[in-house]
């Protein structure tokens, strides 16, 4: 069915039965509960876990596949937060026109810098896109800002005002983000026992978006494409010297992981009617990177583990404060509850940075492949000796 | 005239931050193999050095003295730095007021132990690996060190000023009939990057210990052959570059207040400069650095930014693709470095 | 006319002659080897004739079409496909993955976005690959990634991939270099049956002169840059020039 194998096709299917039943999944405690702030089933957070996971697999169709390590690609996120919300000042709140003009001005934005950056390969075009992320930035903090051209409305973000045009905004439609009349921020609740569900109809559309998202994405690692840009990986001068031109290649995937991050800025616009330059930020574009390879970089699902478990943490870790701490470590002796308050402290509240960083490092020195590569290791290990003795004949690899 | 040898000054200075960024980036590049992401962190551990310094030179104790009141009609307490009671008032505000100069002094071990524990904890261990793997755990690494700047220095900048003595305005070029007023600090950060530039150039061209880093630089396994304990060298090196780094920190206090995103700022305009200058080459890292921090200061004049506004925040970044345009190779990019 | 027209080539580095006056004829469906000692410029003459380098002054013509100019692929998509010293092979891609990336390199040329379809659907790629590991001996290595072959399966599965592609002109640089007697052995039957098999010109660089005489039909010696003589195997063998520049007594026997 829909042109997948069967492994592929349970795969599309967990991740839809997932994502479909997120806002159960990620409630499991009651509302009343000491453990409900560990929830993550609201819809402000579902709809960042399934937007940054787009972004994260558009990422992943450059970096995993071609080895091309971009330190820009926020810089398309960023342009499609603008695009959405101009088409919300011009259009009215309708957010398809939005979106689809996000994804279409990014991928014209990662058109032209592709086509300078893929000049290089290795360290040289990672400066590269960080350095022209940069120039977005200022692009888009200051310069495009001025009273004479305003394209982003510099440091306040852009948004939209009464005095907009709105063309096709009628009195009848609401005056958020909207699909067709149905607002994104729409949500139905539901309370079963101490127990309360939020449905919301930003998040279930964004979930949607992604379930397509990762379908082509799985198809795209498993085209003919898809394959020469593993080549293009693996060994160029074979690729060349193989007769296959790699800069198309490689310029293509860039194309397409910029239309990714477009989509979900603009998706981003679409539940938040707010673009910022901040969005363009290199800090935002390592964010993408760390969840690619936190969830593993060249697989498919890794990517969407990865912005899921970073979204959470960020989250979780930005609320908990002193007197959160206090309240966890009350139990201990008074001296010793200092102790560790003293050591947990800077990791957590508006230190979530540093523990940002440090997990990058970790992950990266200790764990390049990623959970994923990470649980398979873990997997072998449980699959016995049996297996592992039968299976290391067949796994030695000659000395080279 | 004036206004132009005024904006060449004003580059100069910027300009000669990132010369010596640059200067360190391409030491580590092309002796190591390795770009430091982390580079700009170790500029803004130099400026942070100076603030440490001032912080512990006001270390005081408070005394009160009945003789005088405050407004509430209480004896005013009287803070004494620490240093003012063991040098004698004068002296110790004295060092106080030279906070920012002394801080090199004590600037320099730090960094060179900081340079040698990154080299020797972290970077040795990602030699074999990809350069992808390099650049983000030195990512990572800039990351975490600015963070750590942040919780225990705050997120706002913090006034670093200079001796009194060197804090006023000099009138530059009255010999050859011109006018300029100039800030004199500026003018010692200028001669101050100048002597660093060139105290290290001298020190490769004309040590025993320059000579083999120009040959590693050039061919390590070869040198290796020779059985010259090469790693040791570059361990060393990769200490100096961390101290031209952080000593450029230092003396950038009083310029620009010191805050914990300076690091990143000035790395990715560093970046930019040693591609500009020619990956690999440490003339085209000085002399792109010089250039660009020159053409800012024109882009930054307000003619430039009223006819283009912010023009002085992209410049850079559009000479550079220009250069990259029509000279794939850098100004002074030598054949065969990083090319595919 | 040979199928490969070298004339008048002379390429510099600095101050080094690196090539001077090279000309050189290979006849079509011969297989010709080039020698010549350390520093000769075998492999300049060889970066020459794929795009790598672009000689100062001279023409290279493959059937009838100057090459100069041109990228590699554009190149290899003339007909000329280039065996490396040190196996060039996609080492984190399996065995039929290789195959099949030559595969699609010879029916859709240097670049066609395919990005929806499976790869695994097109039957006459799959078919074609499976085929030629067949022929090549390696269909039960099918699945492994190459990276963990042997040296000698390595420069089994490169000579499989450039010859999938159907090219006119095979560049072989040292295909033995490194090997076992036993691997060069077997490399040479592969080659020696290659020959025998399919209409392809083999133009072979290589120190091992048991190899050259094995296989080639005529030989060019190179000696600083210049060939020195052009002949028959037998001929070359006994010319007292070539013993005195290059062979050494010892080997001819």
């Amino acid at each position: 069915m829909f042109g997948l194998t069967k492994k592929d096709l349970s795969l599309l299917g967990i991740v839809a039965i997932l994502t479909m039943a997120a806002p159960f999944i990620l409630n499991p405690f009651p509302t009343e509960s000491a453990m409900a702030q560990f929830n993550a089933g609201y819809p402000d957070l579902m709809q960042k876990f399934v937007i940054f996971g787009i972004f994260a697999i558009g990422f992943n169709i450059l970096f995993g596949l071609t080895g091309y390590l971009s330190f820009g690609h926020a810089a398309f996120l960023g342009v499609g937060s603008y695009s959405c919300v101009w088409m919300f000042k011009l259009l009215g709140y309708n957010v398809l026109p939005g979106i689809a003009l996000s994804i279409v001005v990014s991928g014209l934005f990662a058109l032209l810098i592709g086509v300078i950056t893929l000049r290089r390969s290795g360290i040289y075009f990672s400066i590269l896109t960080l350095a022209f992320a940069q120039m977005s930035f200022a692009l888009a903090y200051s310069v495009l800002s001025n009273p004479k051209f305003n394209l982003t409305n510099g440091e306040t973000g852009l948004q939209v005002y009464a005095d907009d045009p709105q063309w096709f905004h009628s009195a009848n439609l609401p005056d958020l983000p909207h699909l067709f009349g149905l607002s994104m921020r729409a949500t139905h609740r539901m309370t079963l026992g101490g127990w309360e569900f939020q449905f919301n109809a930003g998040y279930y559309m964004c979930a949607i978006i992604m379930l397509v998202c990762f379908y082509l994405a799985i198809r795209i690692f498993r085209s003919p494409f898809g394959l020469m840009l593993r080549a293009v990986k693996s060994n160029q001068q074979r690729m060349n010297y193989t007769g296959l031109n790699s800069r198309p290649y490689t310029l293509a995937a860039f194309v397409i992981s910029g239309m990714y991050a477009g989509l979900a800025g603009g998706l981003l616009s679409a539940v938040d009617p707010l673009a910022g330059a901040e969005r363009m930020q290199w800090t935002a574009s390592g964010e993408v990177v760390l969840m690619t390879i936190l969830g593993g970089a060249g697989t498919l699902i890794g990517p969407v583990l990865g912005a899921g478990l970073i979204k959470y943490f960020e989250n979780i870790f930005s609320k908990i404060n002193e007197s959160v701490l206090h309240s966890w470590f009350g139990f201990l002796p008074d001296g010793l509850e200092d102790f560790v308050i003293t050591i947990v402290y800077p990791f957590v509240g508006k230190g979530w940075h540093l523990t940002l960083g440090l997990i990058f490092m970790l992950v990266v020195i200790f764990l390049p492949g990623g959970l994923i590569e990470g649980g398979q290791r873990i997997g072998r290990l449980f699959r016995g000796k049996k297996a592992s003795k039968a299976g290391k004949s067949a796994t030695t690899e000659p000395a080279e | 005239m004036d206004a132009i040898i005024l904006q060449i000054l004003n580059g100069l200075d910027k300009g000669s931050a990132y010369a010596l960024i640059a200067l360190g980036l391409t030491l580590i590049f092309g002796t190591l193999g390795v770009v430091n992401f982390a580079h700009g962190a170790l500029f803004m551990i130099g400026a942070f050095c100076s603030v440490t310094l001032a912080k512990l030179l006001n270390l005081s104790f408070e005394t009160v003295d009945p003789t005088q009141k405050d407004f509430l009609g209480n004896p005013l307490k009287v803070k004494t730095p620490y240093i003012e009671s063991w040098f004698g008032p004068e002296v110790g505000a004295t060092i106080i007021d030279w906070s920012v100069p002394l801080a090199i002094l004590f600037a320099i071990p730090i960094m060179l132990v900081v340079g040698y524990v990154m080299e020797r904890g972290l970077i040795k261990h990602f030699y074999k690996r990809p350069h992808a793997d390099q650049i983000l755990v030195t990512f990572g690494l800039a990351i975490v060190l600015q963070e750590i700047i942040k919780f225990y220095f705050g997120a706002n900048p913090i006034q670093t000023p200079a001796p009194d003595a060197l804090s006023g305005v000099a009138s530059v070029g009255g010999a050859v009939g011109l006018n300029i007023a100039y800030p004199i600090w500026r003018l010692c950060y200028i001669a101050f990057s100048l002597l660093l530039i060139g105290g290290a150039f001298a020190f490769l061209q004309f040590t025993t210990f320059g000579m083999v880093v120009r040959a590693g630089m050039a061919d390590r396994e070869t040198v290796q052959l020779l059985g010259i304990d090469i790693d040791r060298r570059f361990t060393i090196m990769f200490g100096l570059a961390a101290a031209i780094a952080g000593l450029a920190g230092v003396m950038y206090g009083p310029i620009n207040a010191p805050n914990y995103h300076m690091g990143m700022d000035f790395l990715v305009l560093s970046f930019v400069v040693v591609v500009v200058g020619g990956m690999g080459s440490l003339p085209g890292a000085v002399l792109a650095g010089f250039l660009l921090g020159i053409l800012e200061a024109f882009a930054s004049t307000t003619w430039a930014t009223t006819t283009i506004p912010g023009i002085n925040q992209i410049i850079i970044y559009l000479v550079a693709i220009i250069v990259l345009l029509t000279r794939p190779r850098g100004l002074m990019g030598k054949k065969g470095v990083m090319e595919d | 006319m040979g199928i490969l027209e070298v004339k008048n080539v002379n390429k510099r580095f600095g101050g080094l002659q690196a090539l001077g006056d090279v000309n050189l004829s290979v006849a079509e469906n011969s297989c010709h080897a080039i020698i010549g000692p350390n520093g000769a410029g075998k492999s300049t003459l060889l970066n020459c004739l794929v795009g790598k380098l672009i000689p100062d002054t001279g023409s290279v013509m493959f059937d009838g079409q100057s090459v100069l100019g041109r990228k590699p692929y554009e190149i290899n998509q003339m007909g000329i496909s280039r065996v490396f010293q040190t196996p060039e092979i996609f080492g984190d891609l399996t065995v039929m993955e290789n195959m099949m990336i030559a595969c699609f390199a010879q029916r859709d040329g240097a670049f066609k976005m395919h990005a929806i379809g499976s790869m695994w659907k097109e039957k006459d790629i799959v078919e074609k690959a499976e085929h030629m590991l067949e022929s090549m001996n390696l269909a039960e290595k099918r699945d492994m990634h190459t990276a963990s072959m042997s040296r000698g399966d390595k420069r089994r599965m490169e000579i499989a991939m450039c010859l999938s592609q159907e090219p006119r002109l095979l560049l072989l640089d040292e295909p033995t270099a490194g090997m076992a007697r036993a691997d060069t052995n077997n490399t040479i039957d592969l080659l020696k049956k290659i020959k025998e098999e399919r209409d392809i010109t083999i133009a072979i660089i290589e120190h091992d002169m048991h190899v050259v005489f094995s296989l080639a039909e005529r030989i060019t010696v190179l000696a600083q840059g210049t060939p020195l003589v052009e002949d028959t195997p037998e001929k070359i063998k006994g010319h007292p020039k070539v013993r005195e520049a290059y062979l050494g007594e010892a080997q001819v026997a």
